[in-house]
């Protein structure tokens, strides 16, 4: 019972940290139509700068100007590259984001090298906030989740509450309509690809101290990301919330226990063939689920697409 | 410049021969989208020139370059019936070429069979595994084309991938599967013992390979498939399921990948997880687009391209990887044609014969800008050697020069060669633009 509230708690991090670059990719998608894979580099991108401010002004600093930096970064990305490219229609566009993805790894590998950076939890958060029958929950992940929570909350607010927010909303509806009433729909895509990025960003200045600021880790997030909104339906927000969550209590879990096929096929009256080990199943037999927790998601993901392709929350097909 | 009658501004001559669809009232026309003979000429020359190059190409390394090279060949035309000529993106793709790979060496080490099959028929199981995978995933993922079809096959890439190390039986886990090509029948009394055997093997299924691609374009369903590309809807509305028309689009590409995936189970004898992973699939993506998706011969220029570079930039920088990214993103941004649509840009001047007249405005622009890039490219590498070197290395090597990295002389002209570079390639750029647009006019001062 102790293990599935701590089971709980990690998972909720996994989840929100994945919903704060799945809201801002899920936003842009609505908007332009197309997937910005580039998405989880400006994430890095967030990490890297984060890291590199926390060294001069310390980790307060570089949580407030990293993501903005990130932002006009992403703001600039669109109104320079995407935009060029957008003429030549959508999978140009994809390739684009592709070739920027590679990009960005190599220049983060050109500026800061290989290897991983030494960006940690600053001193004040470094401390154990309870434990749950001697598993210690550190006061980070519970920064982290209130941070996520308090970004999501101040998203809804803006996106459904506040003028501005009704003016996007309305915009990636009616783009020609919202032109004709004299509102800049150019610089309203501008500012959610920046504001997308910089929440990319700020997951990054929050996740790099405990997941590693290396130039890998926008490869090993960036297409869990894109898992994420497909499953949880392309433009969808509340969509983006659910799957993020799913996905990271559905990993954390087949991680820490540790389900055997054998026992799964046993128990549903399958019998162990007698040799296993010259059996061509003998890998399918063996499996654990802690050894596929991190396809699990790509699993799930072919399974929506194949059942219901326009995910689980998303009202279109594209 | 002269003011020309707006129709001229067409090439006339140009515009005749460049049309694809015939009219089937005129005789001479009626035939030309299934004949041979205005295409045949290229294929016979490339193939001899194939089975000479290795007569002044001696040595095993630029043999090796070239199997390489003709792999990458017939995966890029592969990867290419599926984006270009089908509008499908797909960012899993060396999932089929790795898959038939494995296949194929699992053959090899199936002694008691292998031991009856000549090697040369080998890629054909490759294919055949490629394209039973292909029927597998696609008949769920060629449901849809565009953003959908992009994101299933990377789903299901990662996932095949992702199961490398899961299912060791099958793809060998981290080590990958190795096996021994000289096992199987001899072929005509070859054994495939030297590389320049299997360059001959190879060039051979390079050619089949690439001839049976280009004329499956020109059959009912390689031309649905444009048309499935280019208006779904309409296509439909004729009659066509435009699924049923990608699915087989999508099987065939996997057949030819599976080809190419067996082609390398011969050259290298082993096959690991790399010849899976997202990487391999985004260096496809980047060699197709690189040589242009608009034509047959696009992904070819693009193979030759890509692999010369990674070839020489590898072995002269590390930063190769960085260059190849910069070189993508800005074909992308300013070149979507790719380098075939660079080339196929120039055959309106020459067939107004007025392409001698680009040849200074280029000299002029083109060379200044090239040497301004190379200075760049010194100021990256030494920026680069400035912050990774180990502390106390100050000496580089750079264009055949030796110098210290922390003195200000070297960073002043590397700077300088760039800024005079580029500067008289923009000063020049307005000159080469209008002499562009009076080669590609017709009549005028000719």
């Amino acid at each position: 019972m102790d293990l599935i509230l701590v089971n709980l708690i990690d998972g909720l991090v996994t989840g929100l940290l994945l919903f704060m670059l799945s809201a801002g990719l899920t936003l842009i998608f609505s908007m332009m139509g197309v997937l910005n894979f580039a998405h989880a580099s400006f994430y890095m991108l967030g990490a890297y700068f984060a890291y590199q401010i926390s060294l001069a002004l310390g980790f307060w600093m570089g949580l407030l100007i990293a993501p903005i930096v990130v932002g006009v970064l992403g703001a600039g990305v669109e109104r320079y590259g995407l935009r060029r490219v957008h003429q030549y229609g959508h999978v140009p566009e994809l390739i684009f984001t592709f070739g920027l993805a590679l990009l960005i790894e190599e220049m983060v590998q050109f500026v800061w090298g290989k290897n991983q950076m030494a960006y940690s939890v600053p001193e004040v958060l470094n401390f154990t906030a309870f434990a749950i029958s001697g598993n210690s929950i550190p006061a980070y992940k519970i920064f982290m989740i209130f941070t996520s929570i308090a970004i999501f909350i101040g998203l809804l607010y803006i996106l459904t509450k506040t003028r501005v927010g009704m003016i996007i909303q309305a915009a990636l509806s009616y783009p020609r309509t919202v032109e004709a009433l004299g509102h800049n729909v150019p610089l309203i895509f501008m500012g959610v690809f920046g504001v997308g990025t910089a929440l990319a960003g700020l997951a990054g200045v929050i996740a790099g101290p405990v997941l590693g600021t290396f130039p890998g880790m926008a490869f090993v997030l960036g297409s869990i990301v894109f898992v994420t909104i497909v499953i949880g339906g392309l433009g969808s927000l509340w969509g983006a919330l659910v799957a993020s969550l799913l996905i990271g209590w559905i990993t954390t879990f087949a991680k820490s226990y540790n389900i055997e096929m054998e026992d799964v096929l046993n128990s549903i009256g399958i019998s162990t063939p007698e040799n296993l080990s010259d059996s061509v199943f003998r890998d399918f037999w063996s499996l654990t689920s802690p050894q596929i927790a991190d396809i699990l998601p790509y699993i799930l993901m072919v399974l929506i697409l194949i059942f219901r392709p326009a995910g689980l929350f998303g009202k279109r097909q594209s | 410049m002269t003011v020309s009658d707006p129709k001229h501004d067409v090439p006339e001559g140009a515009r005749e021969k460049d049309q694809i669809t015939t009219d089937p009232s005129n005789p001479s026309e009626r035939m030309r989208a299934g004949s041979m003979t205005l295409t045949l000429a290229p294929w016979v020359i490339a193939t001899v020139v194939l089975i000479f190059l290795p007569m002044f190409f001696t040595n095993n390394s630029t043999l090796t370059i070239m199997n390489q090279m003709s792999i990458t060949i017939v995966f890029a035309l592969a990867y290419n019936m599926l984006l270009g000529q089908g509008g499908m993106l797909s960012f899993g793709h060396a999932v089929y070429a790795g898959v038939g790979g494995f296949a194929c060496m699992h053959i090899m080490n199936m002694s008691d069979f292998f031991e009856t099959i000549p090697l040369v028929i080998l890629p054909v199981f490759g294919g055949l595994f490629g394209m039973g995978l292909a029927m597998i995933v696609g008949s769920f993922s060629t449901r849809s084309a565009g953003t959908v079809f992009a994101m299933i096959s990377l789903g299901v890439g990662e996932l095949i991938a992702a199961c490398s190390v899961i299912i060791v039986a099958f793809f060998g886990g981290e080590e990958g599967i190795s096996g021994d090509r000289t096992y199987a029948q001899p072929f005509f009394g070859v054994e495939f013992l030297q590389q320049i055997e299997v360059y001959y093997l190879t060039i051979a299924w390079l050619v089949i390979s690439a001839a049976l691609m280009y004329l499956w374009s020109r059959t009912p369903v390689g031309r649905m498939a444009n048309a499935v590309r280019d208006n779904p809807e309409r296509a439909q509305f004729l009659g066509y399921s435009a699924r049923w028309v990608r699915y087989y689009s999508f099987i065939a590409s996997g057949f030819f990948c599976g080809i190419a995936g067996g082609l390398f189970a011969i050259n290298y004898e082993i096959l690991t997880e790399e010849n899976l992973n997202t990487a391999s699939s985004g260096v496809i993506l980047l060699v197709t687009f690189l040589g242009g998706v608009g034509f047959f011969f696009g992904p070819i220029i693009g193979a030759i391209a890509f692999t010369l570079l990674q070839t020489v930039l590898s072995l002269s920088t590390e930063l190769w990887a960085f260059y190849a990214g910069t070189l993508f993103v800005a074909t992308v941004m300013f070149f979507p044609g790719g380098l075939a649509g660079l080339i196929m840009m120039h055959v309106p001047a020459f067939k107004l014969g007025k392409a001698s007249g680009l040849v200074m405005p280029y000299i002029k622009t083109l060379l200044p800008g090239a040497i301004g890039l190379l200075g760049l490219a010194a100021l990256v590498e030494m920026t680069f050697h400035f912050r990774h070197a180990a502390t106390g290395d100050v000496e580089m090597t750079l264009f055949w020069t030796t110098f210290n990295s922390h003195e200000v002389l070297p960073w002043i002209i590397a700077g300088a060669v760039t800024v005079i570079g580029l500067g008289i390639a923009k000063v020049t750029a307005p000159s080469l633009k209008e002499a562009w647009n009076e080669a590609n006019t017709a009549g005028g001062a000719s």
